[in-house]
């Protein structure tokens, strides 16, 4: 057995990271978990954070995932997220542009439409707070 | 018998014909290639995303299991997700997929339900709007104008989503090419709703029933089949993509080659005039010079 675990980052559009790392803190639906190297098995959802990357006890990548899936095995652990971006990358004027984009929107839709842009905005806004809090951590 | 000057025309422009079929085909190959590679680079995900499902509705595969997985109980009205190009100039790629399309749609009316269309790309549009206008809710074109991005799968599977929600239909469809080679695309119908289970693989993957689950099995589930309905739209909008390339391809291919056979024709016939004209005043001469 090794002392490292296989992390994989997959977003829709291509596999994004996969390489052996020590560590990796994701954040779950009920709470920030750490994952060693024979971790048990566990599936999670996961909200809006910052995806740290442990190597040799020092943290070599911070992620922000909008959102996701993690599936951990003992000697892996996969997270399938839709948009996953280096926090250096940030771009928190840029989501909040696209909170006001869609209200704007939302002014003008009805029915089904409408619905499903406020939905989209109360999504995008957990998320620029989650961008926030990243940046300032 | 046409005179030398328009077989000269003509034989211009089939070449000029041949230069612009050529060059479709050149950048077909090319945006084939990118397709290809960005639908390889997509696959990882929704392998990933499969397994999950598999492995969580084996656990509840119950009758009180999340409407996405278990369906409305009824199969009344059926919505197809019919994904053609925006544009034309590819083979049969269009045609095959609205051929099918429409059979789907017969079959389904003789058994007394319900159909509504949903057209991706231009061309699908254009072709069903023919028969069956009064069907088609909503279209969207544009998308495989550029880089297919997840985002616009998304917007579809949201519209998809929401109309779910609202008991708009029962069962959902989609349509599209799934690419086998540049030669040969294949026309899929793929239910998406309520979602197809793939097998649960107890053997390969021993682990599947040991998983912990957080929030539980029920809380995943409801926030993983969104997300599969929009993971399924694109892969099916990748594929499609990359066998439109294909097919156009292809396509382009051959009316090269049949430009390149009308110009050795036209050629020939050229020359043939040409000779038998010369000879023509030969003759005149000849015999102009022996009647001194």
């Amino acid at each position: 057995m090794s002392d490292t675990t296989m992390f994989e980052l997959v977003s829709p559009e291509r596999l994004l990271m996969s390489r052996d790392v020590s560590m990796v803190v994701v954040p779950g639906g009920e709470g920030f978990f750490g994952v060693l190297p024979r971790h048990s098995p566990l599936l999670s959802t996961l909200v809006p954070g910052v995806i740290d990357v442990y190597e040799d006890g020092t943290i070599t990548d911070r992620i922000f995932v909008a959102g996701g899936f993690a599936e951990v095995t003992e000697d892996r652990c996969t997270v399938l997220a839709e948009e996953a971006v280096a926090v250096a990358d940030l771009d928190v004027a840029a989501t909040e542009q696209r909170v006001v984009d869609l209200r704007d929107e939302l002014k003008d839709a009805t029915g089904n439409e409408a619905d499903r842009l406020t939905r989209r905005i109360a999504e995008l806004e957990t998320v620029v707070v989650a961008m926030k809090l990243a940046k300032g951590s | 018998m046409p005179s030398l000057k328009d077989l000269k025309l003509r034989i211009n422009s089939v070449k000029s014909t041949q230069k612009i079929t050529s060059a479709m085909k050149m950048v077909a190959a090319a945006k084939l290639r990118r397709a290809q590679e960005q639908a390889e680079a997509a696959r990882p995900y929704s392998v990933r995303m499969d397994r999950m499902i598999a492995s969580l509705a084996g656990k509840s595969s119950g009758v009180g299991g999340p409407k996405l997985l278990a369906g409305t109980g009824a199969d009344d009205s059926h919505l197809l997700v019919v994904m053609t190009a925006d544009r034309g100039l590819c083979g049969g790629f269009n045609t095959s997929i609205v051929r099918a399309t429409r059979n789907r749609i017969r079959a389904l009316e003789l058994a007394g339900k319900k159909v509504r269309l949903i057209c991706v790309g231009r061309k699908g549009k254009d072709q069903l709007r023919r028969d069956y206008a009064s069907l088609i809710t909503d279209s969207i074109e544009g998308i495989t104008r550029k880089k297919v991005e997840f985002s616009s799968a998304d917007e579809i599977g949201g519209r998809l989503l929401q109309m779910y929600e609202n008991d708009e239909f029962d069962i959902c469809t989609i349509i599209y090419n799934r690419f086998q080679s540049a030669m040969t695309q294949i026309v899929t119908e793929q239910q998406i709703i309520p979602a197809s289970v793939p097998g649960v693989d107890e053997g390969a993957d021993g682990a599947a029933g040991l998983y912990e689950y957080e929030p539980d099995e029920e809380g995943i589930l409801a926030e993983l089949l969104p997300r599969n309905v929009a993971t399924q739209i694109f892969s099916a909008l990748l594929e499609n993509t990359a066998s439109e390339h294909g097919a156009r391809m292809s396509a382009m291919d051959s009316a090269t080659r049949n430009a390149g056979e009308m110009i050795d024709k036209l050629t020939l016939t050229y020359n043939r005039t040409r000779q038998a004209f010369i000879t023509k005043e030969l003759i005149e001469i000849i015999s102009g010079a022996e009647a001194l």
